[in-house]
């Protein structure tokens, strides 16, 4: 696992070496806050005989898990690992303990970020529309996730500021607002990345671009004008009266260019995607491609390029032309190319509860089981910069755990528990948290997806 | 245990026959072409208890023959396709496909048609497009039977067909022309500003125009002399009471004969109750569909004793079918409501479900495995009025089955093999 963590590393310093020679920038990563480190004095639970699958090894048949607080402090075979004496013991038998699920993309809670006036606008936030109360976040903990990547749609170019948020659902009080699930780097400041889309989801009527060569031309346009920003940003160090106006828009972007914030970016075509293997390069931004439905067809080029995916997975192949070729496959023949892949929900396309089946099919299709499960937690949080952070039950990370009744890629399974930051946020023997889980009258959510620019594409042949 | 040896023994004298047909032609050592046999470690029919190590023999498109593999004699070179579990082929009870296309733009979209909101003259046949690749691939997960047609989304968006998933024309795989008429009762088929309908009080009040206005037809119908009176068809002409045929209103009588059902689409429990009413005012046979809040409706819906064309387990609970949960099908059974898990129909994506998938989602929620299998076969069968040629493995009947190497609910199980007609349509695996 290390290994790939490195390779991913490296793959990221290349392409960020390419844009120092082009365009002087640096690629610093964000600052996480790692918490307190671990208090004696805070509560402590060890689960015992669990079959445990830490994503970042080889499954344990009879280990035992223990978390102080809200990280993590021990993980191992029953026979080697030490219980602390405080510690409230949980009998596990039969229960499969895995990382809290991460999802790469999704659209939990609303996605009202960039509107219709613009195709490019990097500097509004989603979070600054994002319902805390919306059913989708309480579905979320009963499909096993943790943390999610919430990203505004893709009938922009540049569709604004995503945020990445941690499940903190501890009690009713608790969340209460955004601030209160958002993650955060040491200096406070949420973290997020910066959505981006290419192919016919962005294309429209003017002011949006017509084609695809007027697509890569709008983004190539606003960076070239970020970059000139940044500069003059940056030689007003010392002189402030020399800044230039605040731009909100070209300040997402320059983050962009820094490697503060990395580009998520919607694509589907295979052409598409060497595209945004162009701009990525560069403008020397950190590149996550998502969906890439048609990523099996250039996987080496991907590989060669050390682009990370994010894929969907959906029951049936196209919705427009270019999901046409959407194959079961494209997992498999990613990460035998050397891909990293994570899986994604992109939910309300599909149902968080339902996060582990696209990892399934994707096992159905071929793909190596240990990497279709790293899909569904490590890799994703590579993917978002959280890999220090979450993504596997492993000593010192947040203690997100998801609990499941038997192997989590069997559609017998449930998920009977989901734990957040040490603290249980979903329990399938709850008669509210049973209402997420299973649906039923008033388990509704009243929010309905900003659909903006693309609401085209869903009523083609649709109902008006 | 007793009625297992009993139906074992109604088996061996059945087969016996074809038995010693089978045997005859083996001792010759010439295999039929006409003849293909399925063996499997167990074999679910739809119509009976699990076969352990079972046989199907299919001659010329039938099954002629079942039993355990053991009490089989075959012939040398006999065409035989081994798996781990057969079912019956699968049955989706309501989708859209073939009428609905990949691409989802208007050169493959035919399943609505918004010029108005009464269209019941619109037949499936002539949208229906049997080389769409969404039925293919729905058909590689082992769907032999759809009941296909026009879309939700029109308070009468149009007629449905019944087709196997295989045949290079809608007249090739046809079982069934015109097998129901659509309706919604939803705020799907609201249309805009001043047109109607625009409410749900409005929505019944069209209904219930057509209905007696197709009545009236009807009658009048009846009333007309025997067109081969040359001279009595010559005095009517110009009677202005003679009925001018009316395509529209001629669906719709057929819904009140009974030839056609009334396939509702409703998912709030006030739309359901609406139905229903629907139903007893006309005396007519209406299928309840997608349903999302059925579960709220059970007592209701046995006193009018009404089949539920039961949404897809994974459609999305939002909007109207915000209350919709995984355990439908589960409630539905336990009050033993008739009732087949549909693919559905998708504006956007997935563009095809494969019911499969979603009875297996029902298992998981509570459904027994037995009636999952039954919700995607034999149900829908019995629903649709085809029960005499598909949805179980019988002797006799349309030789559709369904192989896969594993649980076939198992999201990581493979489909091996489908077979339509007695003919082997694919062999991925899936």
């Amino acid at each position: 696992m290390n290994r790939l963590n490195n390779l991913n590393r490296r793959g990221f310093l290349q392409t960020a070496s390419l844009a120092t020679v082009a365009t002087s920038v640096f690629v610093s990563r964000p600052k996480l806050i790692f918490g307190k480190g671990t208090n004696a004095e805070e509560s402590c639970t060890a689960w015992t005989h669990a079959k445990i699958m830490p994503a970042d090894g080889p499954a344990i048949e009879d280990g035992i898990l223990v978390v102080r607080g809200s990280k993590i402090i021990a993980v191992g075979p029953s026979a080697s690992t030490t219980i602390p004496s405080d510690a409230k013991v949980v009998d596990a038998s039969n229960k499969w303990l895995m990382p809290g699920l991460v999802c790469t993309h999704s659209h939990v809670g609303g996605m009202g970020a960039a509107d219709g006036s613009s195709p490019i606008q990097p500097g509004v936030r989603v979070l600054d529309s994002i319902n805390v109360r919306d059913a989708g976040f309480r579905r979320a903990l009963a499909g096993g996730l943790t943390t999610l990547n919430i990203m505004p749609g893709s009938g922009h170019l540049i569709s604004g500021q995503t945020v990445y948020c941690k499940l903190r659902y501890y009690d009713k009080s608790h969340p209460n607002t955004i601030d209160d699930i958002v993650i955060r780097d040491m200096d406070g400041k949420s973290l997020g990345g910066l959505k981006m889309a290419n192919g016919t989801n962005s294309i429209g009527e003017a002011p949006f671009p017509g084609t695809r060569g007027k697509s890569a031309y709008l983004v190539r346009e606003q960076y070239v004008k970020a970059r000139e920003y940044h500069a003059k940003v940056v030689a007003a160090k010392d002189a402030p009266d020399k800044l230039p106006p605040r731009d909100l828009h070209l300040e997402s972007l320059a983050e962009a260019m820094l490697g503060k914030r990395i580009v998520h970016h919607h694509t589907h075509r295979h052409d598409d995607i060497m595209t945004v293997m162009r701009l990525s390069q560069e403008f020397g931004f950190r590149t996550v491609l998502h969906h890439v439905s048609e990523g099996w067809k250039v996987a080496k080029e991907i590989a060669a390029a050390k682009l990370p995916c994010s894929i969907i997975v959906l029951d049936s192949p196209g919705g427009k032309l270019e999901a046409r070729d959407m194959t079961f496959k494209n997992g498999r023949v990613l990460d035998e190319a050397g891909v990293r892949v994570a899986f994604h929900t992109d939910d309300w396309i599909t149902d968080s509860r339902l996060f582990v089946r696209s990892a399934a099919l994707a096992v159905r299709a071929g793909m190596n089981r240990e990497k279709a499960i790293q899909g569904l937690t490590l890799a994703g949080a590579e993917m978002l910069g959280l890999e220090d952070r979450i993504g596997s039950l492993t000593v010192g990370k947040d203690a997100d755990i998801s609990i499941w009744s038997g192997d989590p890629l069997s559609v017998y399974s449930r998920v009977v528990e989901t734990w957040v930051e040490g603290k249980k946020s979903f329990d399938l023997s709850e008669p509210e948290d049973r209402l997420f889980a299973e649906g039923g009258y008033g388990a509704g959510e009243d929010i309905d997806p900003f659909l903006c620019c693309y609401a085209q594409a869903w009523q083609v042949g649709g109902t008006k | 245990m007793q009625n297992q040896a009993k139906k074992t023994n109604r088996w061996l004298k059945s087969s016996l026959c074809s038995l010693m047909l089978y045997s005859f032609v083996g001792s010759k050592t010439i295999a039929q072409d006409n003849t293909l046999i399925v063996q499997a470690k167990k074999i679910y029919t739809s119509a009976g208890p699990m076969i352990e190590n079972g046989s199907i023999v299919c001659i010329d498109g039938k099954i002629a023959t079942i039993g355990a593999t053991s009490s089989l004699i075959v012939p040398k070179d006999s065409k035989i396709i081994t798996a781990e579990v057969v079912f019956p082929g699968l049955i989706d009870v309501r989708t859209c496909v073939g009428l609905s296309g990949i691409l989802n733009s208007k050169h493959d979209s035919d399943q609505i048609e918004s010029s108005s909101p009464i269209q019941p003259e619109l037949r499936a046949i002539d949208a229906y497009n049997p080389g769409e690749e969404l039925v293919e691939y729905i058909r590689d997960f082992g769907v032999t039977t759809i009941h296909t047609g026009h879309a939700p989304g029109e308070l009468i968006s149009g007629q449905t067909l019944i087709a196997k998933t295989f045949g290079n024309t809608a007249g090739e795989s046809l079982l069934v022309d015109g097998r129901a008429v659509v309706a919604t009762l939803a705020e799907s088929s609201f249309k805009t500003g001043k047109q109607s309908p625009g409410t749900r009080g409005k929505q019944m009040a069209m209904l219930r125009a057509l209905l007696i206005e197709a009545k009236e037809y009807q009658t009048k119908l009846a009333k007309k002399p025997d067109s081969k009176d040359a001279d009595k068809t010559k005095e009517k002409k110009d009677d202005p009471d003679s009925t001018a045929r009316s395509l529209k209103l001629e669906a719709m009588a057929e819904v009140l004969s009974g030839t056609k059902a009334l396939l509702i689409t409703a998912d709030r429990s006030q739309d359901i109750a609406s139905a229903l009413r629907l139903a007893e005012e006309f005396s007519i046979s209406i299928w309840l569909d997608s349903a999302a809040e059925a579960y709220l409706m059970i007592p209701q819906l046995k006193k009018a004793k009404v089949p539920v064309l039961l949404h897809p387990s994974m459609m999305r609970a939002s909007g109207e079918q915000e209350n919709l949960t995984f355990e439908s099908a589960k409630l539905l059974h336990e009050a033993s409501i008739p009732f087949g898990i549909q693919g559905g129909y998708e504006a956007y994506v997935p563009k095809v479900r494969v019911v499969l998938f979603e009875a297996a989602i029902a298992v998981a929620h509570g459904l027994p495995y037995s009636a999952a299998i039954e919700s995607i076969t034999i149900q829908p069968a019995r629903i649709l009025g085809i029960d005499k040629r598909v949805g179980s493995i019988e002797i006799g009947k349309d030789a559709d089955l369904a192989l896969y190497d594993g649980d076939p609910f198992e999201w990581t199980t493979h489909c091996t093999g489908v077979i339509v007609n007695g003919k082997i349509v694919s062999k991925l695996p899936r």
